[in-house]
């Protein structure tokens, strides 16, 4: 059985690492080549880079610094920021990168998603949604890095997305990022129940509890870790980690759902000669 | 030497990185002068069968492919896409595949709870002994990406399963013939190992 997909998003902001607050305060992590080294001995399962000021700064992807990542990396990747044409997605993709995220641009010229999809297949295009309640509790898409508030209702534009061939979504919670506070429950309840499409829960992972609840009781497909994954505890320093593998798997019942399909080790088979030449063949 | 087709269709850069980690000299190939002189074939693939065929059909590189895969029988690997493409037919479109393995591509069936595509990492079972698995370690996971998979017709040719709403056909082998559902250029050692393995054949 598929295991649950646990991603660190890392943001750069220039050449750098950061983690921010609920969008704004933010901390450096380090260099990126140095971390994206660790999380590959590490082996974790997939990686999304979020370059948090391309957009405001009217800047293409920095591929420069996307080669050095890909160079390292063998698990899947996406990236996101700044990407607004086809060009922009191929020039990410080519380097190695399977996943390219798009946040404004699809908000602001939606028939985007479908180009990208058409493309590079759906498979390929996740559709990023930041969402903030506003002072009566309502959840809003923001977009520009959560500065400018669309107005749109979060299950709407997921629809939306998913109708025009999005093949993931990645869900952030502006008010929980970086807050240690456990994900909007509610808020990925709603955005799964009503896309068909994978939901990948962000903002506001503290635990492992926090992760096995946002999958078991509100349907995210995967999750994104920011604060987690790079610092020690809260409010304590830089600490590149992933959570412990084994761990992971006996609290999302993946070594239950294993259990349905017999898995035995692979043994050198110790192949004869005669198998060898047939092999060769 | 492997040399990676080159058809338009398949993250090119991240076969080349991984085989440059694992110390394999490999080389991109468009043309069919290029793919003549070829010992070894990978065929990647992302994206729609019957674009795939029809590139394939239309990039004037068919003829050599099957004089190098059922004459020659140079190893060749199909990834993904490419490994279905290797089938009879896929019920995701049209096209006649490559004909080369005796099997099918069928669409992933509609479970509850399931999402389509199978997206993610998901452990493999042997089903027979192969130079490609050597040296993998117990319960080895691998990245999975597809909503259709290959269902082969003769048992012998699975060489690991995986499980999915239905089990399939992970790797299998034909003689010179092989394929991998999986991404092992996105499977860290697991996949480094695999397509040592297939280096090495």
């Amino acid at each position: 059985m598929l295991r649950t997909r646990v991603i660190p998003a890392l943001l750069l902001r220039s050449e750098s690492l950061v983690k921010t607050v609920r969008f704004g305060r933010f901390t450096y992590v380090g260099d990126p080549c140095n971390t994206v080294r660790i999380f590959n001995e590490l082996e974790v399962d997939e990686l999304v880079f979020l370059d948090i000021t391309a957009t405001a700064e009217g800047r293409a992807p920095n591929l420069r610094l996307l080669a050095d990542i890909a160079n390292e990396c063998f698990m899947p990747l996406g990236y996101g920021g700044g990407i607004r044409r086809i060009e922009d997605a191929q020039s990410v993709l080519r380097l190695g990168f399977e996943k390219v995220i798009v946040n404004s641009a699809a908000m602001d010229n939606p028939p985007l998603i479908s180009e990208l999809a058409q493309h590079f297949g759906s498979q390929a295009v996740i559709v990023s949604i930041d969402v903030k309640r506003d002072l009566w509790g309502h959840y809003q898409v923001r977009t520009r890095a959560g500065t400018r508030n669309t107005h749109r209702n979060p299950v709407a534009w997921a629809q939306a997305a998913e109708a025009l061939g999005a093949g993931e979504i990645l869900l952030t919670s502006i008010d929980r990022e970086g807050t240690w506070a456990g994900f909007d429950l509610a808020l990925t309840k709603s955005v799964a129940d009503s896309v068909r499409i994978p939901v990948i829960a962000h903002g506001g992972a503290g635990s492992l509890e926090h992760i096995t609840e946002v999958v078991d009781t509100a349907g995210a497909s995967a999750v994104a870790l920011g604060s987690m994954v790079v610092f020690q505890k809260k409010g304590m320093g830089v600490l590149v980690n992933f959570p412990d593998a084994e761990q992971l798997a006996k609290r999302l019942g993946v070594a239950k759902s294993v259990a349905d399909h017999s898995i035995h080790a692979i043994e050198d088979p110790g192949i004869t000669d005669a198998r060898r030449d047939s092999l060769r063949q | 030497m492997i040399t990676i087709i080159d058809y338009g269709m398949g993250n090119l850069g991240a076969m080349q990185n991984i085989f440059k980690r694992i110390g394999v000299a490999v080389e991109i190939a468009s043309t069919p002068e290029a793919i003549a002189n070829a010992t070894k074939l990978l065929l990647p693939g992302v994206g729609a069968f019957d674009s795939a065929m029809k590139r394939i059909n239309a990039s004037g590189l068919r003829e050599v492919l099957d004089r190098k895969a059922l004459q020659e029988r140079v190893p060749v690997m199909g990834i993904c896409l490419g490994m279905q493409l290797l089938t009879q037919r896929s019920e995701e479109g049209q096209q006649p595949g490559l004909g080369w393995i005796s099997a099918v591509t069928k669409r992933l069936p509609p479970m509850p709870g399931l999402k389509i595509p199978h997206m993610g990492w998901n452990v493999v079972a042997p089903m027979r002994d192969s130079l490609l698995t050597q040296g993998l370690p117990a319960e080895s996971r691998f990245y999975f990406v597809h909503s259709y998979y290959v269902q082969v017709d003769d048992a012998d040719d699975s060489v690991l399963t995986a499980h999915y709403g239905v089990t399939f056909d992970a790797v299998v082998s034909h003689r010179n013939l092989h394929g991998a559902q999986f991404h092992p250029e996105k499977s860290h050692k697991f996949g480094m190992r695999f397509l040592a393995n297939f280096a090495g054949i």
